[in-house]
């Protein structure tokens, strides 16, 4: 089986080590025997859905992000149309805020977002920095714990029926307020949390590589199983880190 | 009278710090005269004869520091501040123990330079690199470069401006200024091929469009020119061309000082450390120092604290080069590796606020070659996993690879792994490495840092 990963925007969203994503989701594919390819999608050029099995969009600098928000907005159809087949879509601090509905700056202006996701984002005065620890259940029955490290001054308020990506057991999370962290629909998971996400939270590139494969192929895929080790004790240590030094409002 | 007080004081507490071991008192003295009298820093620093000149960058203050320290002590006596005290208190610290110093001499934190720039009034400003850097602790670049915007802006005419003209963000802050000298590398056989995954500040200044590299030498520091509306790197007043790599060993290249021309042999590795030396033969010439006692000056410079430093361990040599972000181990990892295969290579991770709580950077880093290079890697520190993560997948043959977060376990380790009379090459970031020098200094190997001069 081969995989293509669609990378949005790599030259302008880049600045939380992104790339550590895709080379846990390419390597882990390749380990399973998948091939991958990653391909590059540009300013202007066309959402291809029928080619792409997992989108990808990171974060940037607020320059970078302006830079491409307008042409990330006009993705939105394309893009919900692609999560609604189930292709899974991770988005990452600024990608997950130029998903949703829009942003609003410290003037009060709106800048319109993908309207992928069921939120909107406040830019907010305080900066939320630190490690983070989630509880997420993406599947009923399986708790997973998801740890990261979150740089945000946006607050990002989900619609009152939407799904959040994780339970904040330490640091911030959408706004420091709700108790939850990003957001997730279907196959799309939206975060602000980096470190990158991946490499520390296996089972969740896992899960997000197990749905591009059941779409491609048309039936449940179970991903054969690898040894963890290290990962677990990356995790371990970075979810000490979000208990000892998260966060607090 | 009253200033003279405090500064006893102050000093007094600096002592006793050291007295009880608690470290080198650089900055205690500081942190309470700036509580106690603000202006004071003002006051002793306009004591000082000369003036003071001020440096910083992302990566290379301290170098730079040092090799700028090596060229003026020839002309003056000089204030410095030691390694690792480059806030206001740290200056601060060194003004009230400078008695009879002709001319300060500063390495400054990128986000405390605007403040200390304000008290000091310096003389010279020297602006290096700005590099993506401990984004937890900054947020993004911009904001520091914003920051020294403001503060060129506010800058008396009669200060010396000297940019890193192969930085079109730093570069750009000299504009509209008269007493500038710009520096940069003129040597395009050292180019890269494209530019580096890690490069900030790819667009251009004036119309967004991505620069055009004609060479690109470190990160995005290089020969910049835009294609769309022309704008491109200023003329050089300070170069280097013909730069000769010896490993991690030496850097040898000519010397451009407002057109004369001069060889210079470095003690000193790699690209990153021409530019270092560049910008203490601008700060220098800002001073009006000839290009001969620059040249002798760059060449008397050993290796500054953890930087290229050497140590002896029994029978074999420990080489410590910090790491501190993706640019700076980027060109570490790019000298360590074309100074040829070696037998073990130890890599140590901190997440202290100093290191940089968040430690995604290091995914930033082209770690590869460093695979093919090093035939055995031990990652060490608080963070250790995240490293073996990084090399795991980045390719990394597992068995290869050692995991011992303990510092001074991985460095025993790793010297075992290095045949008698080899080099183990550690790159460390900063309080990994300040733990490493406990270790070596705590077995009577080295001098603890605050003896040291640099």
């Amino acid at each position: 089986m081969r995989l293509t990963i669609g990378h949005l925007y790599p030259e302008y969203l880049n600045i939380y080590a992104d790339r550590g994503n895709i080379a846990v989701l390419t390597q882990r594919a390749r380990w399973r025997g998948i091939d991958v390819d990653v391909r590059a999608i540009g300013l202007g050029e066309a959402t291809p859905i029928g080619e792409i099995d997992l989108f990808y969009v990171g974060g940037g600098q607020d320059k970078e992000q302006l830079a491409v928000a307008a042409d990330l907005a006009a993705r939105g159809p394309a893009l919900a149309e692609a999560v609604a087949s189930g292709t899974p879509l991770l988005a990452v601090c600024g990608g997950y805020q130029l998903l949703g509905r829009f942003y609003r700056d410290r003037a009060g202006a709106e800048q319109p977002g993908a309207g992928l996701f069921p939120l909107f984002t406040v830019a907010g005065e305080r900066r939320m920095i630190g490690d983070v620890l989630l509880e997420c259940e993406l599947e009923p029955g399986e708790r997973r714990t998801v740890a990261g490290f979150e740089n945000h001054a946006g607050r990002t308020v989900l619609d009152a029926d939407a799904v959040p990506f994780g339970r904040v057991l330490a640091g911030f999370g959408n706004d420091g307020e709700s108790g939850f962290e990003g957001c997730r629909l279907g196959s799309a998971i939206g975060t602000y949390l980096h470190g990158p996400l991946l490499p520390r939270n296996p089972w969740l590139a896992d899960w997000l590589l197990a749905q591009a494969a059941a779409r491609r192929s048309g039936a449940t895929v179970r991903l054969a199983e690898l040894d963890d080790t290290i990962e677990a004790d990356a995790h371990a240590i970075a979810a000490g880190r979000a208990r000892a030094r998260g966060g607090r409002l | 009278m009253r200033l003279a007080v405090e500064v006893a004081l102050a000093r007094a507490a600096g002592r006793l710090s050291r007295l009880s071991g608690r470290g080198g008192g650089t900055t205690l003295p500081g942190k309470l005269l700036a509580a106690v009298d603000p202006g004071a820093i003002t006051a002793l620093a306009s004591r000082l004869p000369q003036g003071s000149v001020v440096i910083s960058a992302t990566n290379g203050k301290t170098t730079t520091a040092a090799l700028a320290a090596s060229i003026l002590s020839q002309r003056a006596t000089l204030a410095r501040n030691a390694a690792g005290a480059n806030l206001v208190s740290g200056v601060a610290s060194t003004l009230a123990t400078a008695d009879r110093a002709e001319l300060g001499l500063f390495e400054v934190d990128e986000a405390a330079l605007p403040e200390v720039a304000r008290r000091l009034s310096p003389r010279v400003v020297a602006l290096g690199n700005l590099f993506r850097d401990q984004l937890d602790r900054y947020g993004e670049l911009e904001l520091v470069a914003e920051r020294w915007r403001t503060m060129v802006g506010q800058l008396p005419d009669e200060a010396w401006l000297v940019v890193d003209a192969d930085d079109p963000v730093v570069a750009d802050l000299a504009c509209g200024r008269e007493r500038v000298v710009t520096y940069g590398v003129d040597d395009p056989a050292q180019a890269r091929p494209s530019l580096q995954h890690a490069a900030d500040s790819k667009y251009c200044l004036r119309c967004g469009a991505p620069y055009a590299y004609r060479a690109a030498y470190v990160g995005h520091l290089g020969d910049y020119v835009c294609p769309a509306c022309g704008h491109e790197r200023p003329e050089l007043d300070v170069y280097a061309r013909d730069v000769v790599l010896n490993g991690v060993d030496s850097v040898s290249f000519e010397l451009v000082v407002a057109g004369a021309a001069r060889h210079v042999g470095l003690r000193l590795p790699g690209l990153y450390n021409v530019y270092n030396a560049l910008a203490a033969a601008a700060v220098a010439r800002a001073l009006d120092v000839g290009v001969d006692d620059v040249a002798r000056g760059l060449e008397r410079t050993a290796a500054a604290f953890g930087r290229a430093e050497r140590i002896a361990v029994g029978d074999r040599t420990l080489l410590l080069l910090l790491i501190k972000n993706p640019a700076g181990a980027n060109e570490v990892v790019r000298t360590l590796v074309d100074a040829g295969p070696r037998r073990a290579v130890l890599v140590a991770l901190n997440d202290a606020t100093a290191d940089g709580r968040d430690v995604s950077w290091i995914w930033d880093v082209d770690f590869e070659p460093l695979t093919a290079a090093a035939e055995h890697l031990v990652v060490s520190g608080g963070r250790a996993a995240e490293l073996a993560l990084r090399f795991k997948y980045g390719g990394c043959d597992l068995g290869a690879l050692e995991v011992v977060p303990d510092l001074e376990r991985a460095l025993d380790r790793a010297l075992e792994l290095v045949p008698p009379g080899g080099e183990l090459v550690c790159l460390p970031t900063y309080t990994a490495m300040l733990a490493l020098q406990r270790v070596v200094t705590g077995r009577g190997l080295a001098k603890p840092y605050w003896e040291r001069v640099a």
